[in-house]
């Protein structure tokens, strides 16, 4: 039990990356951005194609970091897609969704975009790629740690946790510090008064989105390095990212930590009892539980 | 080809826009006139079909019931399956609609598009329920016996109309009664159709309910048309998304537009289906995607440019209002 909380505690985080962004759009744009999933996809496609292709190209070398699955190349790969995918949230906002706002569109209208765009990916994606899981590194025995309780954890798991952390802890700085930060903040509490004040809100857009799809991205390829790639890796992702985002309270970047957290180690747990294929179900109760007891999530006012 | 070789190909066509024409109708009743964002429709869709299945075969005996696995069989007539397929999803709409019809849009959006992704699991992994991931087959076909089995299919696609210009009309009869009207008050101010005394959630639960009914029987049509279904059949972009591009197509908030939407998308898509078969050989694996990535593409493009679809919405529906 010790160990199946430790893997969900990993899952949770690399959900929260996604759920955060989420919570972010959907807390400033006020629509459910259901390609979000299909960012996380993006994002570990983008860096499988850095490793494998551009930077074994120029030859940087493939040697793997002591007992982690994977190097100099990932290290490079990981921001770029980052910065790959932020770009490619704030295009489909010029291509899509700013013509939909500025045609005054309601929310409905733009998420079914959204999720026009949602498959756009994908399908690009298995047009290059196909349907087949890959690897970052195919074929490579990835030995566990054994740690106290008796939990085995592998070093890419541990790191993994601590590269959430220092992403949560950048965009906790940034959102608190920077000027752009308190506006972005200042927009999600109320449009119009930020409006009001001066706040320049289509420059906000285009931090949300990018900073939204970065850790999208993010939390893809760790997804990616701890588990495999697939296309549809971020789609079944989008029930659980939509579950913590409701279980923090919409445009709560705090609460859509926790909320991804817990996510994360009910869908773990829930595998001592029920066919691991059932996490996303898992995920889907938890959610319909909260809609019917405490719609507004926990960090929210009544 | 020859020429009855053309047409039987163009029946066939027919037949399964027809049963999307029956979807698109369901979703009208949702999202056109009351603007619920329902896009799990491939829930109904297999929930309708699995409820059909299961109504109208037998339960296997003997040496089969080692390979088939279901959790009953009836055995009883098409029209009991339509109405079982009916009713079914009408009280998972219902169950659904509880928690989610008080709140915001978006809620329904992602309940359902969860209930569709649930259900699928479901069938997927259970194999005592309907036999698991390889599903079931040998369903039963209306008026089996009037024809050489070589050409059934005509039957069959007088039968998908029928049901459909069914219901179209009572569709039509809905829309235009006060109940109708009130649906659409819903959709364009919920706070003053709640203000005028209207009770929102029942009316939305009503056309929730009333849409997956009619998406249910959609899916026992489709069931029996093919005759086996197993799960991987409904999933989000065959058994949801071309039905959306479909209504958007034709015209959402329009009966004539959702029939007329699915038949012209349901021939673009196949007709994307020949202009792929052009593609050099290394890309026809993938040509499945490309036709999706097109089909999607074109959604988007309706979307900015000509929202109200083809057709786009009557604006007065009664025949009294010069």
């Amino acid at each position: 039990m010790a160990e199946l909380i430790v893997y969900g505690i990993v899952l949770g985080s690399i959900i929260s990356l996604g759920a955060i962004g989420l919570s972010l759009v959907y807390g400033i744009l006020r629509f459910a951005n259901f390609a979000h999933g299909d960012f996380l996809t993006a994002g570990a496609y983008v860096a499988l194609f850095m490793v494998t292709g551009v930077l074994s190209w120029i030859g940087i070398p493939d040697n793997t970091f002591g007992s982690l699955s994977f190097g100099w190349r990932m290290v490079i790969a990981f921001p770029i897609s980052m910065v790959v995918v932020g770009c490619v949230a704030i295009a489909l906002d010029r291509i899509l969704y700013r013509k939909l706002r500025q045609k005054g569109s309601g929310a409905v209208m733009l998420a079914m975009s959204s999720l026009g765009a949602a498959f756009i990916i994908r399908m690009i994606i298995l047009i290059i790629w196909g349907a087949d899981s890959l690897f970052y590194r195919p074929g490579l025995m990835r030995p566990a740690l054994e740690v106290p309780l008796g939990i085995k954890i592998r070093p890419d798991q541990i790191l993994i946790l601590f590269v959430v952390l220092f992403l949560v802890v950048l965009l906790h700085l940034f959102l608190k510090k920077t000027k752009m930060g308190k506006a972005m903040r200042a927009t999600a509490d109320n449009m119009e008064l930020a409006l009001i004040s001066g706040i320049n809100t289509e420059r906000i857009i285009i931090w949300t989105w990018g900073i939204g799809g970065a850790l999208a991205a993010a939390g893809g390829i760790l997804y990616g390095i701890d588990v495999q790639l697939h296309p549809y890796m971020g789609w079944n992702f989008l029930i659980p990212l939509f579950a913590a985002t409701i279980l923090g309270t919409i445009g709560n970047i705090y609460g859509a930590l926790i909320g991804g957290l817990t996510i994360g180690i009910a869908q773990q747990v829930s595998t001592a009892f029920l066919l691991p294929t059932y996490k996303l179900a898992v995920a889907f109760i938890i959610m319909i539980l909260i809609l019917l007891i405490r719609p507004k999530g926990i960090f929210g006012k009544e | 080809m020859e020429i009855g070789g053309i047409i039987a190909y163009l029946v066939s066509l027919a037949i399964m826009a027809g049963i999307y024409a029956v979807f698109c109708l369901g979703l009208n009743i949702q999202w056109g006139y009351t603007g619920l964002f329902n896009i799990g429709i491939a829930g109904f869709f297999c929930i309708g079909a699995y409820a059909t299945a299961l109504i109208t075969t037998p339960k296997p005996t003997g040496m089969y019931a080692h390979y088939v696995q279901q959790i009953f069989g009836l055995n009883l007539p098409f029209i009991f399956g339509l109405l079982g397929a009916a009713i079914i999803c009408g009280v998972i709409a219902f169950l659904i609609g509880i928690p989610t019809l008080k709140l915001g849009e978006d809620y329904l959006a992602i309940a359902t598009l969860g209930i569709a992704e649930t259900f699928r699991l479901i069938f997927n992994n259970e194999h005592w329920l309907a036999n698991g991931p390889r599903g079931l087959m040998g369903l039963p076909q209306p008026l089996q016996g009037l024809v050489d089995p070589r050409h059934y299919n005509y039957i069959y696609l007088i039968v998908v109309v029928i049901i459909m210009v069914l219901i179209y009309l009572s569709i039509e009869r809905a829309i235009r009664s006060p109940w109708g009207r009130v649906l659409r008050a819903v959709r364009e101010d919920e706070v003053s159709a709640g203000m005028s005394g209207k009770d929102i959630f029942r009316f939305k639960m009503q056309s929730l309910v009333f849409g997956a009914m009619v998406m249910g029987i959609g899916g026992a049509l489709y069931a029996h048309y093919t005759k086996a279904i197993s799960p991987d059949v409904f999933t989000p972009l065959y058994g949801t998304f071309i039905i959306w591009v479909m209504l958007m197509a034709g015209g959402s908030g329009n009966n004539k537009g959702a029939i007329l939407g699915a038949y012209v998308v349901w021939g673009i898509w196949i007709g994307a289906k020949f202009m792929t078969d052009f593609l050099p050989y290394t890309l026809k694996a993938r040509a499945p995607y490309i036709r999706f990535l097109l089909v999607m593409i074109l959604l988007e493009i309706i979307l900015i440019y000509r929202p109200q679809g083809l057709l786009g919405e009557e604006k007065k529906v009664s025949k009294l209002i010069e």
